[in-house]
């Protein structure tokens, strides 16, 4: 005899379902892999000697981080805070200051001639220094580079760095270069 | 009714497909430094992790002079390997993807905030001797400036 075999109460199933997601919404991450890029030089060839590139002194800002955290620009110690003040007076160097550095005219697409900085950064950190400090002193070395690449990019194209398209990106990047060289670290707690 | 319970499977299943449960258990203690001039990696793929920290447990590899570990995948390092053992992660995580992607690899650095530089730079030398030159550090976001 046929009969309807009662069906499933399927009322409680939004219910399981709800707190399924919730679960997964919880226990997963989306895990957006964030952080400051950075291209690491090529290997030194085990023969070659260190190359002594003669660098004009008022083209460099030397910065250095030691074992408690201090960072120093130029041998004269510095709040963090200010750091990214003095590296973008550096790199801009709008007055021409002959102790700041030179500035040498290039053809850039899109930008005609531009008065681009040979100004370079040098870093060197102890082997005791805190990654977050590091991290801290790249990230505003990296605004400096990044505020002054905004100005020019509202200067020239009128709108900020991030929002123009990759080319003029890529006259921005020719017209204010991201020039740090990390110098081998030093180690205050060994002697040699 | 009956459609709104078909709509909750459907957010779930999506949830299960784009978020990702971690691949590797963390075997060191790991919270990022924060900073402002992040940019996010595009493809999940393109990632190798790299995790430098203080262990979780006692029975993990430190290397000297400290007690700081490395994981690469699942394992931590020992000290007397660490040379071979970072060649062959770059070798395997170079090989296991396609010709094009394998200059777009980045070897992302994940390290705990308080690790001194003394780990980081041996791991950056390491890399650097295998031609491993695109790196990430891995950073939290931090909304403006002064802390």
């Amino acid at each position: 005899m046929a009969r309807k075999a009662p069906g499933i109460n399927t009322g409680s199933s939004a219910d399981i379902s709800f707190l399924l997601l919730t679960f997964f919404l919880l226990t997963s991450s989306i895990n957006t892999e964030q952080g400051i890029p950075r291209r690491l030089p090529p290997p030194k060839e085990k023969d070659a000697k260190e190359q002594k590139i003669d660098i004009n002194q008022r083209n460099v800002m030397t910065v250095v981080v030691n074992f408690q955290d201090l960072v120093s620009v130029n041998g004269e110690q510095i709040d963090i805070s200010q750091l990214k003040q003095t590296a973008m007076e550096f790199l801009e160097n709008a007055s021409n200051d002959p102790h700041k550095p030179e500035k040498k005219y290039v053809e850039i697409d899109n930008m005609g001639e531009y008065a681009v900085s040979q100004g370079v950064i040098s870093l060197t950190n102890d082997q005791g220094t805190t990654y977050n400090m590091y991290v801290q002193v790249q990230n505003e070395l990296q605004r400096a580079v990044n505020e002054l690449r905004d100005k020019v990019a509202t200067n020239y194209f009128g709108k900020k760095y991030d929002v123009l398209d990759t080319a003029l990106q890529k006259s921005i990047q020719k017209a204010v270069p991201m020039n740090i060289s990390e110098a081998p670290p030093i180690d205050y707690g060994k002697t040699e | 009714m009956g459609s709104m319970s078909d709509i909750i499977f459907m957010f779930l299943f999506f949830f299960m497909v784009i978020t990702t449960m971690r691949e590797a258990t963390l075997k060191v203690k790991f919270q990022p430094p924060k900073a402002t001039e992040i940019q996010k990696l595009e493809k999940k793929s393109l990632v190798a992790n790299i995790y430098i920290g203080a262990p979780i447990s006692k029975n993990e590899n430190t290397l000297p002079p400290g007690k700081v570990s490395v994981q690469l995948n699942d394992q931590t390092i020992k000290a007397e390997d660490l040379a071979a053992d970072v060649r062959d992660f770059i070798g395997t995580e170079k090989e296991s993807r396609s010709e094009e992607d394998k200059n777009k690899l980045t070897f992302s650095l994940k390290v705990d905030k308080d690790v001194q530089m003394r780990y980081v730079n041996t791991i950056k030398n390491e890399l650097r001797q295998n031609n491993a030159l695109k790196i990430n550090y891995a950073t939290g976001k931090k909304s403006e400036m002064n802390k």
